[in-house]
């Protein structure tokens, strides 16, 4: 009898346990409906206004919700034409600008030149803290509404006049041609007078002119996207909706995929890689993306500094076996770089394969020997520093100081300098504290070559991190930009490419991809340049 | 009682006063948070100067500390990075961590007693041997692995739960994680219970009531559990706090929204904010929770008294 009573009591309790995870499994399985699809989101790091997203996850969502001037092509990266209906200029420096006539906010307030207007006023002010403004830096009466120190003396751009409903002039401070190849950047969208009069209630439910209005919005959960029927551009979304989940582990996302409990994951965890293909049954996309890995130099270490120098960074640049790394530990989700730029901008935007030459090539004997010629490794000893949170670092430092390690023959050449957080990474690198070559990460702006050289190398440029500064290079970036004829200011980009090659002002290491999976009931799924999905493009079945 | 009570809210002046004040610095050694939060690109220098003033990092820590504490006396915990407040954060996050918590303890109280005095009872049959081994299992197997484990087996190989909570966190959903989240000290409870109860099934009142003729149910339950209970309360009761600090990986896992998620987030983005926030919140829980446990001991055992 005795017995009998536990016996039941265990009986009850697995019962219990049995019964309840069934609750669980059986539960609100309709959290995504006929039409709409559900893909993995990251929690936005600022509050989601155009120019204060700098970040893929906040981008994601402007993307699907604003609309601007330009739109980047998802296939050839091309800018085209989506709001305006002409840019003009004759001196490459003051443009006139023609909105086109008939585009809504999903609020039924009529897009006009004074939306465009309003919004660049806004994100170039100092006092809204946009952490894009730098992108209003071109603009004349930057300076005047974002000194560098001190307070604003004007809120508005001068630069900027409203000449009609529909048509706004934008005088720069610079000669630059490929200026309104920037304008399909977020920062650059139009926004709402809402944006402006209420702008908790805004931020809190963003609206704005996309295919997409945001139907529901709970911070660090989940943000459902519903088709906007009204859209007046040609490009409607081809689903009724998109939910977006947050995930913190992008390994819990892709489990969810793999039960079909999730419809899209746009990061497919470094470890699965391997298996990924396998277990979609072929849903697995892995396209290039405009994004270089490079390792940058302190160049205001003197010891980095020196003539010889040059010849111990392209020493360094040949002892890394490119290839081996890529297929090994990103099975190929990466592409070996030869040159400081991206294979999405394509031969005519200015990638050139092979610009690089013989410095990115696995090389051990000439590393050991150009490294000797060069003086030395400075301090005997290289530490690439890395962030050891996010983005598996370790794994592929390790590897490059071990191929480094190798080619010169020395266990101690080199060796990874983990660095806690990526804010104290950040930190350093902001106080110049670097203790020797540090990783360095771009993932372009806009598709343009413009965009993986001026910031990273001018004089004194917005991410030029290692402090470099080439006299040459800066006169060849200034006449690219004023050169009317694209090709032509390509042709002085990529001139200017050679001296940060000639120099090795940063090696490069391997162009990324975007990887992404989907489920079955999804098809049309695609990344763009900057991997991230086009949403409205995708159908359900 | 009274006094005692009045004396253990005292000494958790300094106790709290001592946790935040370290965990404040801890944070901000750490560096220059602003630095972080422009991406792989430098913030210009006057937007940084400016957040920097928003969020009151340019002041010495001193001030710091003391401008928030004055605030979290009128309910002020800040501002995240992201624009929201800090209490925005603690309302959404700790509903969901104490429902995961409440499952946790369930399965500790339930599972782990009475596997306890199942096997107390029966030492040295295989009952006990079983279980006993079982809980070596359990204990040396680190918690992500449980977890992970559970996930991949129960929802993508057989589909029987979701990998993923959702945002609503039911308590149906949070049954396998708080499984999990219970795991290593539900097979304390069990070992504890098991030592206590065969401890004391040898003590006199025992074979006392055994002996008034008392039916078997009622000695067990009555008599030789409620006095075996007094130290598995003690770690049920610390174990409280630990399991809301200590969710952070199960809660990463099984994407569960809660007080886990948003300290990790607070720590990779260094935000001092929702960092320090949270714990303070957490330091009182652990604190409510020890004093709970110790006025417990009287109800278990009335020859205890307070002073």
């Amino acid at each position: 009898m005795r017995g009998a009573t536990h016996a039941k009591w265990a009986a009850c309790a697995v019962a219990v346990v049995l019964a309840a995870s069934a609750c669980g499994g059986g539960g609100d399985g309709s959290s995504s409906g006929s039409g709409t699809v559900s893909a993995s989101w990251g929690d936005p790091q600022n509050p989601l206004e155009p120019a204060n997203t700098n970040e893929v996850q906040g981008g994601k969502v402007l993307d699907m919700i604003f609309r601007g001037l330009k739109r980047y092509n998802a296939e050839t990266g091309a800018a085209e034409d989506m709001l305006a209906e002409k840019i003009e200029t004759s001196d490459s420096q003051n443009f006139t600008i023609t909105v086109k006539d008939g585009w809504k906010f999903s609020n039924g307030e009529a897009v006009t030149a004074q939306s465009f207007v309003d919004a660049w006023n806004y994100g170039a002010s100092l006092k809204n803290n946009q952490k894009n403004a730098y992108f209003f830096g071109y603009i004349e009466g930057y300076d005047k509404t974002h000194p560098d120190t001190g307070t604003q003396s004007a809120d508005t751009l001068s630069g900027l006049k409203v000449t009609g409903t529909n048509t706004f002039t934008v005088k720069l401070t610079q000669k630059f041609s490929t200026f309104p190849d920037t304008l399909g950047y977020a920062a650059f969208s139009p926004l709402p007078k809402s944006f402006f009069s209420d702008h908790a209630a805004w931020v809190s439910k963003p609206v704005g002119n996309g295919p997409y209005s945001i139907g529901s919005y709970t911070k660090g959960a989940q943000m459902s996207l519903v088709k906007w029927d009204d859209y007046p551009g040609d490009d409607k979304a081809k689903n009724d909706g998109v939910t977006l989940k947050v995930y913190t582990d992008n390994n819990t996302a892709y489990n969810d995929l793999l039960a079909g409990n999730l419809d899209l994951v746009d990061d497919v965890p470094a470890a699965q890689l391997k298996n990924a293909k396998s277990d979609l049954n072929g849903r697995y996309i892995n396209t290039p993306a405009g994004i270089i890995q490079t390792i940058a130099f302190p160049f205001y270490d003197p010891e980095w500094n020196t003539s010889g120098a040059t010849k111990v960074r392209q020493g360094l640049s040949m002892a890394i076996n490119r290839q081996q790394i890529t297929d090994t530990i990103f099975q190929k989700t990466r592409t070996p770089a030869s040159d400081w730029t991206s294979p999405v901008l394509g031969e005519k935007g200015g990638f050139q394969e092979g610009l690089c030459g013989k410095s990115c090539d696995y090389n051990p004997s000439e590393a050991k020997k150009l490294v000797q010629e060069g003086g030395g490794l400075p301090g005997g000893q290289v530490k690439i520093s890395y962030n050891a949170d996010t983005g598996s670092h370790k794994e592929w430092v390790d590897a490059v100081c071990n191929s480094i390690n190798n080619a010169l023959g020395n266990d101690k050449a080199c060796v990874g300098n983990p660095i806690g957080t990526f804010a104290d990474f950040r930190n350093q690198i902001g106080q110049h504290k670097m203790p020797g070559p540090f990783r360095a990460g771009w993932q372009m702006d806009y598709p343009l070559i413009q965009n993986f050289l001026q910031p990273l190398y001018y004089t004194n440029a917005s991410s030029n991190d290692g402090q470099w500064s080439n006299k040459q290079f800066d006169s060849l970036v200034n006449q690219a930009n004023a050169e009317t004829d694209t090709t032509k200011a390509i042709q002085l980009f990529q001139q200017a490419e050679g001296v940060v090659r000639d120099n090795m002002a940063a090696i490069p290491l391997w162009y990324q991809n975007g990887s992404a999976g989907y489920s079955d009931k999804v098809s049309n799924v695609a990344l763009n340049q900057f991997s991230v999905p086009v949403y409205n493009e995708i159908t359900v079945n | 009682m009274g006094r005692y009570v009045i004396r253990r809210l005292l000494q958790m002046i300094p106790v709290f006063i001592g946790a935040t004040l370290l965990i404040f610095v801890m944070v901000n050694v750490m560096g220059d948070p602003i630095a972080g939060l422009c991406g792989d690109r430098q913030c210009d220098p006057a937007t940084a100067a400016q957040l920097r003033a928003e969020f009151g990092l340019d002041k010495p820590l001193w001030q710091q500390y003391l401008t928030y504490l004055g605030h979290i006396f009128t309910g002020d915990f800040g501002t995240a990075f992201n624009g929201q407040p800090v209490t925005e954060l603690m309302a959404s996050a700790f509903p969901v961590t104490i429902r995961l918590t409440i499952v946790a303890i369930f399965f500790e109280i339930v599972i782990g007693i009475t596997l306890g005095v199942i096997t107390g009872l029966r030492r040295g049959r295989p009952v006990d041997t079983g279980v006993l081994l079982l809980t070596l299992v359990v204990i040396s197997v680190p918690t992500f692995v449980t977890g992970l484990l559970a996930q991949l087996l129960l929802g993508v190989k057989w589909g029987w739960i979701k990998p993923s909570v959702s945002a609503d966190a039911t308590f149906g959903e949070l049954i396998v994680p708080g499984l999990v989240l219970a795991s290593v000290s539900l097979a304390y409870v069990t070992r504890l219970t098991r030592t206590s109860i065969a401890e004391n099934k040898r003590s006199d009142y025992v074979r006392t009531a055994v002996a008034k003729g008392l039916p078997r149910r009622r000695v067990t339950l009555r008599h030789l559990l409620r006095n075996s209970l007094i130290p598995v309360v003690t770690f049920i009761g610390t174990d409280i706090g630990a399991l809301m600090g200590g969710a952070i990986v199960t809660e990463r896992i099984f994407n569960i929204h809660g007080v886990g998620y948003q300290i990790y987030q607070g720590v990779v983005r260094q935000n001092t904010q929702t960092v320090v926030g949270f714990v303070t919140i957490l330091v009182l829980i652990f604190m409510v929770a020890n004093l709970l446990v110790d006025l417990l001991y009287a109800v278990l055992d009335p020859r205890i008294r307070y002073a």
